[in-house]
């Protein structure tokens, strides 16, 4: 490069075309850093995303061979076929957006509490939030058995008089499940935006005769708008491919699209009709938060600020 | 090796950047020591366990099992380690064809499968087990066992599998809590649907689900004919909102009571009974399940050393002995008969009348297979 330069650079009333020049190689350099540094990220993207979703849509036109698997093919029978697991994808978008309202509705308040109204206990109680997560999620899954089994609360409940309550196995306890695992990732984003909430705003808003209930619409919704956003794509994305916790607290009963498909590629090992489905669920949440995105860039919140 | 070489290794050694075992090896410690304890005895005592230091036959030091759940005695397993320095990680299942899913899959990192008689021909077929070095298990007795049970386990006369145990598949229910005494298969439908409403489990397995509600209508337990699985499709999805839960671990909801009736196997019932002698367990009089669990080694295994000796590990009858008293399920081995306990022996849960016994069948093959089976399965679970 240096080489290409330099004939110019001999003369002093091509000072100024040198500069320019040496100011595009600095950039060129530094897009070339930038590239190289974006390199791993592309790579990982590429290799453990792009990829894996073109198998799946290839194997989804695919057929079952005959000991199970995949075996070539073309075929639209297995998008036909979508039909046979109607429960599993009505179950999944009634309890996914339910189990995500739901945990709103818990956690806003808890992290309102975390972000206002704590001193110097804060570190403390935020602490205790995240305490569950060091012990496997499938461990304190299963422990909701004990809590919802006919000798866990429904034996509360009959002491008092509610006889015959039952909870494990029906969709409230995967409800309770759901509510109970992913209500730390709803607290989290929702505390950060709550944090930097400035409380002199609510004092001016106290001042000038907003009610309480004025001051939450007006400005602390407002502001918490982007960690709301953030921490309802993050739990409902995931619930949306939840299998877990429906398998545990479900008891076979209450079945998810990820239940069906665990069925598909682990029992009956009919992996291209298990594509189909996975790829129906991808379009399916990519609509839905592609809607839930415009909803949110119209009705207030700024674009991207919801944004992973 | 220089003096520099050996004590940069050893620098590397304790600071962590090559293991222990690798620091013995590279400097040559490790073969100086062994040769060393196996000439000069007394030398080394109480410093390392001797397979450690390859005295012993080393067999490496885990071991994969796939196996079903409540199936082992953990004394066994316990003991098993201590002797041979492999430690036994396990996984369950809850169907055949869970089990047969992983393995196609790869990377499953098991030494030992627990395959059950109906399976064994497709892993031959896919050339997933290979055939047994006998001489290797020398506790394996073939004359021990019944030829029924041994047959299944092989494979164009060689011996792809030995046998584990034996047992059948029929309901286990607590007459405390369940009025009606359930014979048949007719019966365990409808009092699932009535009695014991909300309380009743069904195997989350296609061969058993699937070959009970046939049987009830009078069919084999292995049909693959389209009308008579359209009969029990539309008996199992009638039933499902009835049910407790479709699992194969019975054990947990009927202890707590929250189930009263379930599909079971021979151990589970055993087991049950055991603990809570009002649960009780029969066969259903139309016929139903008998099978034989075996010992398979995928090809795929990373320590079959280590398999071979657990195999041969437990088939020892004295071994099998604590099995059979743990889990409940019969061993089919003569020679571990001959060491339980006459009232074991007469549990008609562990070893039914004859004529409870003529009218079962063993699964086939082609259950495993088939796409019919697998996608009634899959509806009934989703639907």
């Amino acid at each position: 490069m240096d080489a290409v330069i330099s004939p110019n650079a001999r003369h002093a009333d091509a000072s100024d075309v040198n500069i320019e020049r040496t100011q595009k190689k600095r950039r060129s350099l530094g897009r070339r850093i930038t590239l190289l540094m974006l390199l791993p990220s592309t790579l990982w993207f590429l290799l453990l995303l792009v990829m894996p979703l073109m198998i799946i849509l290839v194997f989804s036109f695919g057929e079952r061979s005959a000991v199970g698997g995949y075996a070539g093919g073309l075929t639209l029978a297995n998008y036909l076929n979508l039909g046979s697991r109607a429960a599993a994808f009505s179950n999944t978008l009634v309890l996914a957006p339910l189990g995500t309202l739901v945990c709103l509705l818990a956690a806003y308040p808890l992290a309102y509490f975390l972000a206002v109204k704590t001193g110097k206990n804060r570190s403390l109680l935020l602490t205790l939030v995240i305490v569950p997560f060091w012990t496997s999620f499938l461990i304190r899954t299963y422990a909701w058995i004990f809590i919802l089994s006919g000798k866990g609360i429904p034996a509360l409940l009959a002491s008092v008089g509610l006889d015959d309550v039952r909870l494990i196995n029906t969709p409230y306890a995967v409800l309770i499940g759901i509510v109970y695992g992913y209500l730390p990732l709803m607290v989290f984003p929702i505390y950060v935006s709550l944090e930097k909430l400035d409380k002199r705003l609510l004092e001016a808003s106290a001042d000038l005769g907003a009610s309480a209930f004025e001051s939450l619409r007006r400005i602390t919704l407002p502001l918490a708008a982007p960690g709301i956003i953030t921490g309802v794509m993050l739990v409902f994305i995931l619930l949306m491919g939840e299998f877990l916790i429906p398998a545990v607290l479900g008891g076979g009963k209450v079945f998810f699209v990820g239940n069906a498909l665990v069925d598909l590629f682990l029992q009956s090992r009919n992996w291209p009709f298990g594509s189909a489905l996975a790829m129906t669920l991808v379009t399916i949440m990519l609509l839905i938060i592609g809607v839930y995105l415009k909803l949110v860039a119209r009705y207030g919140g700024k674009p991207g600020e919801g944004a992973l | 090796m220089d003096q520099k070489t050996f004590i940069k290794t050893m620098r590397s050694w304790q600071n962590g950047s090559i293991t222990r075992r690798d620091f013995l090896g590279r400097t040559g410690l490790g073969i100086a020591a062994a040769v060393m304890a196996t000439n000069m005895p007394g030398l080394l005592s109480g410093s390392t366990s001797t397979s450690a230091l390859g005295a012993d036959k080393n067999i490496g030091d885990r071991l994969g099992l796939a196996t079903w759940p409540n199936y082992h005695s953990q004394e066994n397993l316990d003991n098993f380690a201590k002797t041979t320095g492999a430690r036994v990680s396990m996984s369950v299942f809850g169907s055949n064809e869970e089990m047969l899913a992983k393995l196609q899959a790869g990377g499953s990192g098991w030494d030992v499968l627990v395959p059950t008689n109906y399976t064994i021909s497709t892993y031959v077929k896919l050339g997933m087990i290979e055939p047994l070095d006998l001489s290797r298990i020398p506790n394996f007795d073939p004359s021990a066992f019944q030829e029924k049970f041994m047959a299944q386990g092989t494979v164009d006369g060689k011996v792809y599998a030995v046998p584990k145990n034996w047992g059948t598949t029929g309901m286990a229910y607590d007459s405390a809590k369940l009025k009606a005494k359930p014979t048949s298969w007719k019966e365990f439908w409808a009092v699932a649907k009535d009695q014991a409403d909300g309380r009743t489990m069904v195997h989350d397995y296609q061969l058993t689900a699937i070959g009970n509600a046939l049987k009830s209508f009078g069919y084999s337990f292995n049909s693959l004919d389209a009308k008579e699985l359209a009969d029990a499709e539309k008996l199992l999805i009638e039933v499902k909102p009835h049910l407790f839960a479709i699992n194969s671990d019975i054990q947990p909801s009927m202890r707590s009571g929250d189930a009263i009736l379930a599909m079971s196997w021979t151990g589970d019932a055993s087991q049950l009974h055991r603990d809570t002698p009002s649960i009780v367990y029969a066969l259903g009089k139309e016929g139903g399940e008998l099978w034989s669990d075996f010992f398979a080694i995928p090809k795929s295994a990373e320590h079959k050393e280590a398999a071979y000796a657990f195999i041969n590990y437990l088939l020892d009858p004295q071994h099998n002995k604590l099995e059979v008293l743990a889990h409940g399920y019969p061993s089919g081995d003569k020679r571990v008969d001959a060491l339980l306990p006459p009232a074991m022996l007469n549990d008609p849960i562990m070893y039914p009348a004859v004529e409870q016994l003529s009218p079962l069948e063993f699964g086939a093959a082609a259950t495993l297979t088939s796409p019919l089976r697998a996608e009634l399965m899959a509806r009934f679970k989703s639907a």
